[in-house]
């Protein structure tokens, strides 16, 4: 087990890039999949086939497809996703400024993929919200996006909060698998590199990587749990 | 209560559900100030076609008419003539998140622009007119299905509607408070608001309204002035109907 110890800072670091990537396709898919869901139930016949052509795309396709898709075939269009450069986020988050595209490439992959997830939970809440409330709420004039904001969506908070953190949780599992997409050094990579190139025990590093994962989402558990007590106070 | 020009108008509605005609060829007109009750057996349509005249429930042909312009498509044309029809429902449909005064506010503040504190001044002096003024900080669950109805009438009031449709607004409470609900039904009417009331109320068809519509199988059937109508139905349907209803 001594390997945790000496190698605390590969470890520490490969926690790092996981967790950069994890913030951003969290933050990149709640975005995504909200607008997505706003087309899902949108009461315009082609945005609702666009938001539902996007799902069943999206959510039927293994992720390591659309990895593939992301690493090879945006460089075939000729794109090195350089628009993901955004001047204050890559000095933040240093691996989107690079020269080396697989992390954007990744990123890109991540947030597509978890996207159709985050819009089924948002429209799941949504659907459990009596369908009186929108009813009267359009009885008074209110226009489709008023009655999101002011009527529908704060009271479907409550019943997507668990669906949806469990796709974030998901996300960051799968997260694990851009080490094979060319992206060096996250948490799973890791491991490779420290059994295969360098010899370590294979089960030590497991371990180690298995603790770096759980410290993630365990923290984010526990807070979904709060959340929804809260909200179950407040009704 | 003159019956003035026509305010609603429905020229031989249409609609079905699947393979049920829900509204069959129904053509009717309710003059401004007028108030219509529509009573009938369950599944005749009436609630239907109550829906109808704001579009909750579209329709498959014919044309509705309010105020002299048809209904329009989805959109915002069609929010801002919503605003004008003021709708009760018989599940109350309170926005649950929020207060009774917000409840009341929201229209005026959001679809007309109102400044806040104007809206909130006028809703509870719409409040204190249903009665419930003292539960304006409450949420609706808090509150009885009498109170909350009142609040819903409320509510649909602070538009300041042109008309005001009722779809079995007392069905779901309690017997004990189906009066408080009609009373404020009742003062409504007196003061010339254009109503359409689906109901099973008897005595508020009797004493309250202009025109009694009977409605079977999705078809008008009787259209006549309450007394008329309870003293001596026309159609065999609508005798039979009333028999069931009035022997208890």
């Amino acid at each position: 087990m001594s390997v945790l110890i000496d190698k605390f800072d590969v470890f520490a670091g490969g926690f790092w890039l996981t967790l950069q990537i994890c913030v951003l396709a969290a933050i990149g898919a709640l975005i995504l999949g909200a607008v997505v869901a706003v087309l899902r139930i949108s009461p315009v016949p082609p945005l609702r086939a666009v938001g539902t052509a996007y799902v069943n795309v999206f959510r039927n396709m293994p992720l390591t497809v659309v990895m593939f898709f992301a690493a090879f075939g945006l460089p075939a269009l000729g794109s090195n996703a350089d628009f993901l450069r955004v001047p204050v986020l890559d000095s933040l988050f240093s691996r989107l400024g690079t020269d080396l595209p697989y992390f954007r490439f990744a990123l890109i992959a991540l947030v597509l993929y978890t996207a159709a997830f985050v819009c089924e939970a948002l429209r799941s809440g949504v659907n459990a919200v009596p369908p009186g409330q929108a009813e009267a709420a359009r009885s008074l004039g209110l226009t489709f996006g008023q009655n999101l904001r002011h009527v529908v969506l704060p009271q479907s908070w409550k019943a997507s909060v668990v669906p949806l953190g469990s796709v974030i949780i998901a996300m960051i599992k799968n997260s694990a698998l851009i080490g094979f997409f060319g992206v060096v050094g996250d948490l799973s990579q890791t491991a490779d590199q420290l059994t295969s190139a360098e010899g370590y025990a294979f089960i030590p590093v497991a371990i180690g990587i298995s603790i770096g994962y759980l410290i993630m989402t365990v923290p984010l558990g526990a807070l979904l749990d709060r959340l929804e007590k809260r909200q179950a106070v407040a009704r | 209560m003159a019956t003035g020009e026509p305010l609603i108008v429905l020229d031989k509605v249409n609609k079905w559900f699947g393979p049920l005609h829900v509204l069959d060829d129904v053509s009717l007109s309710v003059g401004k100030g007028e108030v219509v009750v529509v009573i009938g057996p369950s599944g005749s349509g009436k609630s239907t076609l109550c829906r109808t005249i704001n579009r909750l429930e579209p329709i498959n042909h014919g044309t509705i008419t309010f105020d002299g312009r048809p209904l329009p498509a989805e959109g915002r044309a069609l929010a801002k003539l919503r605003s004008e029809v003021g709708m009760v429902f018989q599940s109350f449909n309170l926005f649950a998140h929020k207060t009774i005064l917000e409840n009341v506010t929201l229209g005026p503040v959001k679809v007309r622009k109102e400044k806040p504190a104007a809206a909130r001044e006028r809703g509870l002096a719409l409040l204190d007119r249903v009665g419930i003024a003292n539960q304006a900080d409450k949420y609706p669950a808090q509150l009885s299905g009498g109170q909350q109805q009142r609040a819903a009438i409320a509510r649909a009031l602070a538009m300041q509607p042109k008309a005001m449709l009722f779809d079995e607004p007392t069905s779901a409470l309690d017997p004990e408070m189906v009066g408080e609900v009609l009373d404020v039904m009742t003062s409504l009417a007196s003061e010339g608001m254009t109503m359409v009331v689906v109901t099973h109320e008897m005595g508020f068809a009797r004493h309250a309204a202009n025109r009694v519509i009977f409605m079977a199988d999705g078809q008008l059937v009787e259209d006549a002035p309450p007394t008329e109508f309870f003293a001596n139905p026309r159609s065999e349907r609508a005798r039979d109907f009333l028999s069931k209803i009035l022997t208890h």
